[in-house]
């Protein structure tokens, strides 16, 4: 921490003379800003540049050669993964993919509907119904999860896909930024305009405010989709077929059960690089036409 | 659905006039097209959301009673138990040391989080700053990494065998602690938790930052102020309700930890199956099987939640109030 004042300190020497008078200097970087951003993304990139090149390691090389250093095995790795279990990872990837993708498609709907009544419409209970559905970001998913299993156990539906599914439709956060992005991109005389048309309710949400939302909607999917993505706890405690699991449950028992047998360990890490994979392209991709600053609730105006 | 021959329909003509008032009438009137929107969403927070804590509530008051030797269908009984998980929890020394436990590892994670993440944003707001995309994006790069996967790969960098860090303390002649274990062991979580989670916090301060108009420090610079003090007297101020929103979070976060130690337990001996109170939780749920009791323990966590996150709201409220005094 002590370096961190340092460097601190330093742009206020740094930049003393630049206020001075004289010819301003051309695209002079600011040195301690940046090597404080590179070495935070060194930090955060670290792992994941552990993950990859380990995949390539066979069993031997793992523990033999020097951990940045590529090794030969990553086809058997890949091969060795596809035979375990008569390929279960790859089922676990599909119910991820399922889960993530189905429940973040309908917990956007949901919160669209409610974020743009919320946003357009004046109506009684509206302020009581946003605080209570806010107040649900507060509530630990565990105090959740167990009472959930049991309600969902007497309907005789815990151990199937739809426990892991239906729980996680209504996002309280989802609900929240739908509202922010409504207020924002549907201004209020459009949607007069379009009841001076004679158009239905249903009609101007379809046809007129959709659209306008849909760039903070696809923020809405991708948060959920994360969201689903990334959880462990509700799986853990509704599925114990492991055909039925995501992946972050899989990976989790083949851990467990790779954790006194070192031979697993490259089982595991090939795993945990292929996992990595999926979500790291989906944001690379989406950020060239999707800004970060949207998760937060930001809007332009 | 609408067809094309009511589109021209003069206003207010037609066997339903006023059916569709405009917004001002719409607002005395209370039209139903709005609770039809937010049904799918509260009929979802009934059953997903008050339903289960209702039921937690009432499991928390409950207790089984076992009559006889315990065969039997008539034997188990569910009973009225008042107060009494309530104590017993509260008198539950391991569900107390968890609660420490989880309090230590709060005392490392939310400051070092936040203050990396702030650090960070206030990094990409500089002027003349290179590489801020790319970096932006790295730094950002963890949240979409599982937490379960993120526990996995840090798990594999503490283990001895197989760390780059191992390797070079090893060739230095330094000496190897044993991260996995006693005092080591609550860097080795926190690290995991502020590498997942400094990005996301990040990318709420930056865009608060964002959002400060150019002119407010734009006569602070001509005053000839450096971007030091730029940052400490203005823009931190400035984004101050985005670090109560962002602490916030941490604090809910860091008290329903599960996952990191859950996932580093087959590495370590020293991650009990109650290490932190949501396992404790768990355990006594699904390893022990009493309900009854992991229901008060919820219910206690629950509360502590809320009390800590809107007691912190309250008293951040009076401090800006307070400011804005002044």
């Amino acid at each position: 921490m002590s370096t961190l004042a340092v460097r601190k300190a330093a742009p206020a020497a740094g930049t003393t003379p630049g206020t001075a008078q004289g010819p301003p200097r051309r695209r002079r970087i600011a040195f301690v800003p940046t090597v404080t951003l590179l070495l935070g993304a060194v930090y955060c990139l670290l792992p994941v540049a552990w993950v990859v090149i380990a995949a390539t390691k066979s069993g031997r090389e793992l523990f033999s050669t020097f951990t940045f250093l590529p090794g030969t095995g990553f086809t058997g790795n890949l091969a060795d993964l596809n035979a375990y279990r008569d390929g279960v990872y790859w089922r676990w990837m599909g119910n991820s993919a399922l889960y993530a993708g189905l429940g973040a498609l309908l917990s956007t709907a949901v919160s669209a509907l409610a974020g743009y009544a919320l946003a357009v419409y004046r109506f009684r209970g509206r302020e009581a119904l946003f605080n209570v559905l806010l107040a649900g970001v507060l509530m630990p998913p565990v105090i959740l999860a167990v009472p959930q299993y049991l309600l969902l156990a007497q309907a005789d539906l815990t151990d199937s896909r739809l426990s892991v599914l239906l729980p996680q439709i209504l996002s309280p956060y989802g609900v929240y930024l739908a509202r922010i992005y409504a207020t924002a991109a549907v201004p209020a005389d459009v949607v007069e305009a379009g009841r001076m048309d004679g158009a239905s309710e249903w009609r101007i949400f379809t046809r007129i405010s959709l659209p306008m939302m849909l760039p903070g909607l696809v923020t809405v999917f991708l948060f959920q989709f994360v969201a689903v993505w990334n959880n462990f706890l509700l799986p853990y405690i509704m599925l114990s077929d492991d055909e039925k699991f995501p992946i972050t449950l899989g990976l989790h028992t083949l851990l467990e059960q790779g954790a006194n047998t070192p031979a697993l360990y490259t089982l595991v890490i090939t795993g945990a690089f292929l996992a990595v994979l999926p979500l790291v392209a989906l944001f690379l991709v989406v950020q060239r036409f999707w800004s970060l600053d949207l998760l937060s609730g930001a809007v332009k105006s | 659905m609408t067809g094309t021959p009511a589109r021209r329909r003069p206003y207010g003509a037609g066997a339903a006039p006023y059916a569709r008032p405009s917004a001002a009438t719409a607002r005395g009137r209370a039209p139903r097209a709005p609770y039809f929107f937010v049904l799918p969403a509260a009929l979802l927070f009934l059953l997903f959301f008050a339903l289960p804590i209702g039921y937690a509530l009432w499991l928390s008051f409950r207790k089984a009673k076992v009559s006889g030797l315990g065969l039997g269908a008539g034997a188990r009984t569910e009973v009225w138990a008042g107060l009494e998980n309530y104590t017993d929890a509260l008198s539950d020394s391991e569900l107390l040391n968890g609660a420490l436990r989880v309090l230590g590892y709060g005392c490392i994670v939310v400051p070092v989080m936040l203050g990396l993440a702030l650090l960070f944003a206030l990094m990409l707001d500089a002027e003349k700053v290179r590489f801020a995309p790319v970096t932006r994006l790295a730094i950002f790069l963890p949240y979409a990494i599982p937490g379960v996967v993120a526990a996995l790969l840090w798990g594999f960098l503490y283990l001895p065998d197989v760390s780059p860090f191992y390797f070079v303390l090893d060739r230095l002649g330094l000496p190897q602690p044993d991260l996995l274990d006693g005092g080591p062991l609550y860097l080795a979580l926190s690290n995991i938790a502020v590498w997942g989670g400094t990005g996301f916090n990040m990318i709420v301060i930056y865009t608060a930052l964002q959002a400060i108009p150019v002119e407010v420090y734009e006569a602070a610079k001509l005053d000839g102020a450096t971007p030091l003090q730029i940052a400490l007297r203005i823009k931190i101020p400035m984004v101050a309700p985005s670090l109560v929103l962002t602490f916030f979070f941490s604090v809910i976060a860091t008290l329903q930890m599960f996952n990191e130690p859950t996932t580093l337990k087959p590495l370590t001996n020293s991650v009990s199956t109650t290490w932190s109170p949501l396992m404790k939780v768990y355990q006594d749920a699904f390893g022990k099987g009493d309900i009854h009791a992991a229901a008060a323990q919820a219910t206690l966590i629950a509360l502590a939640t809320l009390v800590l996150s809107f007691g912190f709201l309250r008293a951040a409220n009076r401090r800006n109030k307070q400011e804005a005094a002044r």
